[in-house]
């Protein structure tokens, strides 16, 4: 058990004893190896069902939204934290009813990628603040965590939260001189040619089941573009053309707002990375309006208010 | 009933000759993943997989399957009449399929092919088919198939099982369709003695190396009212997010819509794959939704496999402990814990026992 767990299970124990909060949304330890599943606490007596490991990397924010409890307490990372702020800016849940427990962190395991390094099914995996090691019949491999971590984690910036009430460990450094978007140049760099193929190729696995949309703590409408009826605005088939309009619009969807918290890929059932497109529009918002989304309750979001100093000059 | 030995020779001679008369679909490794698809001339099932990441149920009953197809031009005599859309299927075989996903097939020709209706889509695509099955040597640690009404030899829904023995494979023949088969391509010779109890062996150590179970007994006895009205649903549906994944990779999930898509003057009306995990699925044109909350979709899904199914069918549970939706869940909901949740409430009553 790491020690981040221990704060947690005695942070919500007290929370939950003084009434502060009426629930604690954390994760308890899953049922396979490298996954845990979000879940809630409201007795201090269950407190100890909560775990805190580096498979974690469902973004909790995506259940807070639209709750009506008066107090609920819910352990956040870095991009959890800044999909809170989305949320709270977006009115999907006030901050009065948010008591946050911080979670500085050094970055969630991408277990498809552990899983291809190994040579068998893993059965049983430990970690410590650096190396995880997985354990199969006749293999244990242990690997430096760095080498492992989603591709959003080792990207990531904002690795402590930014907001929070409680504080579950000492804040860790952040990264510094990280090139976030060298996948995006790649593509940018490509002719229209190469990239609609490349576009292509990506989503040709796709069988729209929508985990990636649902994953998503930004996509909470009621009914998403995708299956409204009246106008149906994309077909509901295989058709490569109705898969990319899903996806693309999803992006445009997301823009300004996308923490790149790495949520919709990790829960993609064939592999896809459709994180190119929401990074694309991030790294556009990065460069066209100085905006990283999540980061303040006090700024509003670069699409959604228009600034007299605006750099933009069709916008004059 | 016979069983035959197919060395590696014959067996890429075989499917080749094979070949010229049934399509061949097996599992192939693209990107990161197996799944099943149409092999291309030449091209070899890729055997060396645990199972494919999706269920091959594609097979038989595409994503996307048009169904009829229709005129609105008013000039035309025909115009508003729906006409069936007929694919011809020649022979075809699986080869490769794991005994889980045939017997799936088993399951879901349950709710295709009733005494009052028989579905002409997904029955020719059954009927052209020949499952040439591979017994699992080493199951998953996820796969529960032995405590599902499976197992990693099962024979239920297949024509031909196959065991690797290493250097040849013992292919047991299970119908006519699989000595159709086997007398394509060629393979004739009989496995001798050591060979059978061969697959005797691997059939035994198979079934001892499953190591995840679920427990059934009590689900048809416990009346319906007290599994719906249990108090675990709550803390069972809280992590899901209703992406459906579990019942697109089920090879035993069966549901569908209808969608009709027009471009210009004529149409097609398609069967699709659709999820009671989809608030879209039961949304009246009212706009009232009788399951609008996760809680309500996530106990029709456990419902329909471990209860109404159960009690309905009188065939057990509808599923075959593929272990697809425990491995793909992207929150971990488990059906195996939940599947025990339900089992175990009959007997204490009311609390239930979380495992
Ligand atoms: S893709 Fe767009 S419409 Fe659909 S849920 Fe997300 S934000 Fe809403
Ligand atoms: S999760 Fe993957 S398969 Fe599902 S809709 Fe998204 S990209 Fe497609
Ligand atoms: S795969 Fe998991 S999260 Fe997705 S609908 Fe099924 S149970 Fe819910
Ligand atoms: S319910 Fe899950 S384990 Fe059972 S057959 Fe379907 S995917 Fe496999």
């Amino acid at each position: 058990m790491t020690s981040t767990t221990e704060i947690l299970r005695e942070t919500a124990a007290r929370l939950l004893a003084s009434g502060a909060v009426e629930m604690v949304i954390g994760f308890r330890q899953g049922t396979i190896p490298m996954m845990n599943e979000p879940c809630f606490v409201r007795k201090p007596a269950e407190a100890g069902l909560l775990v805190w490991d580096s498979h974690c990397g469902i973004n909790l924010a995506n259940y807070v939204t639209d709750r009506k409890e008066k107090k609920i307490g819910i352990v956040a990372k870095g991009c959890d934290s800044r999909n809170l702020v989305t949320h709270i800016l977006e009115n999907k849940i006030r901050r009065e009813q948010l008591v946050v427990i911080g979670v500085p962190c050094r970055g969630m395991a991408d277990k498809r990628k552990i899983a291809m390094k190994c040579p068998g099914e893993i059965l049983r995996v430990h970690e410590t603040e650096t190396a995880i090691t997985a354990e199969g019949e006749g293999f244990t491999r242990t690997f430096e965590k760095a080498d492992v971590l989603q591709h959003n984690c080792s990207l990531c910036t904002h690795r402590n939260p930014v907001i929070h009430d409680e504080l579950a460990g000492e804040p860790v450094e952040e990264q510094q001189g990280v090139d976030r978007y060298a996948d995006v140049r790649a593509v940018e760099a490509m002719s229209p040619e190469q990239r609609w193929k490349y576009f292509e190729d990506l989503l040709a696995p796709c069988i729209r089941c929508y985990a990636c949309r649902n994953a998503c703590p930004l996509c909470y409408c009621p009914t998403c573009f995708v299956d409204e009826s009246r106008p149906q605005w994309v077909g509901k088939g295989q058709d490569p053309v109705d898969v990319r309009t899903f996806h693309f619009l999803r992006a445009y969807h997301c823009a300004g707002r996308c923490t790149d918290c790495g949520a919709c890929e990790r829960a993609c059932p064939v592999g896809i990375n459709m994180r190119l497109f929401t990074k694309k529009l991030e790294k556009d918002c990065l460069e066209l309006f100085g905006w990283e989304a999540g980061l303040s309750l006090e700024v509003r979001p670069a699409l959604d208010h228009y600034r007299p100093n605006d750099p933009n000059d069709f916008i004059r | 009933m016979r069983m035959l030995l197919i060395d590696r020779r014959a067996w890429q001679e075989g499917l080749k000759r094979a070949a010229g008369q049934y399509g061949l679909i097996g599992p192939v490794k693209e990107k990161e993943f197996h799944s099943f698809r149409p092999l291309k001339p030449g091209e070899m099932p890729d055997l060396a997989f645990q199972n494919s990441r999706l269920s091959p149920k594609h097979v038989v009953y595409p994503q996307t399957e048009p169904m009829f197809a229709y005129t609105l031009d008013e000039a035309r005599e025909d115009r508003h009449l729906l006409k069936e859309v007929r694919r011809e299927i020649p022979p075809r075989a699986v080869v490769g399929i794991r005994p889980c996903d045939a017997k799936a097939f088993v399951l879901v020709r349950l709710n295709f092919d009733t005494p009052d209706v028989q579905d002409p889509y997904w029955l020719r695509a059954y009927e052209a088919t020949t499952f040439i099955g591979l017994g699992c040597n080493a199951p998953c640690s996820s796969c529960f198939c032995t405590t599902a009404g499976c197992g990693p030899f099962h024979e239920e829904g297949l024509d031909l099982l196959l065991a690797d023995l290493g250097e040849a494979f013992a292919a047991k023949v299970l119908t006519p369709k699989g000595e159709a088969f086997a007398r394509t391509a060629g393979w004739t010779a009989e496995a001798p003695a050591g060979a059978q109890s061969a697959f005797q062996e691997r059939a035994r150590a198979a079934e001892g190396r499953i190591t995840s179970f679920v427990q059934t007994d009590h689900l048809k006895s416990i009346p319906v009212n007290d599994l719906y009205n249990a108090p675990f649903w709550e803390e069972v549906s809280f992590s899901c997010i209703n992406c459906g994944t579990c019942t697109y990779s089920c090879p035993t999930c069966w549901c569908f819509d209808i969608q009709d898509e027009t471009r210009g003057k004529s149409g097609v009306r398609l069967r699709l794959w659709d999820s009671c995990m989809y608030p879209l699925f039961t949304l009246h044109g009212s706009g009232h939704n009788p399951r609008g909350t996760k809680l309500h979709r996530v106990r029709q899904r456990f419902m329909h496999k471990l209860k109404y199914f159960v009690e309905k069918y009188d065939r057990g549970i509808q599923c075959v402990g593929c272990g697809r939706c425990v491995r793909l869940c992207p929150v971990n909901i488990d059906i195996r814990r939940v599947c025990n949740m339900m089992n175990g409430f009959a007997v204490s009553g009311e609390a239930c026992a979380i495992p």
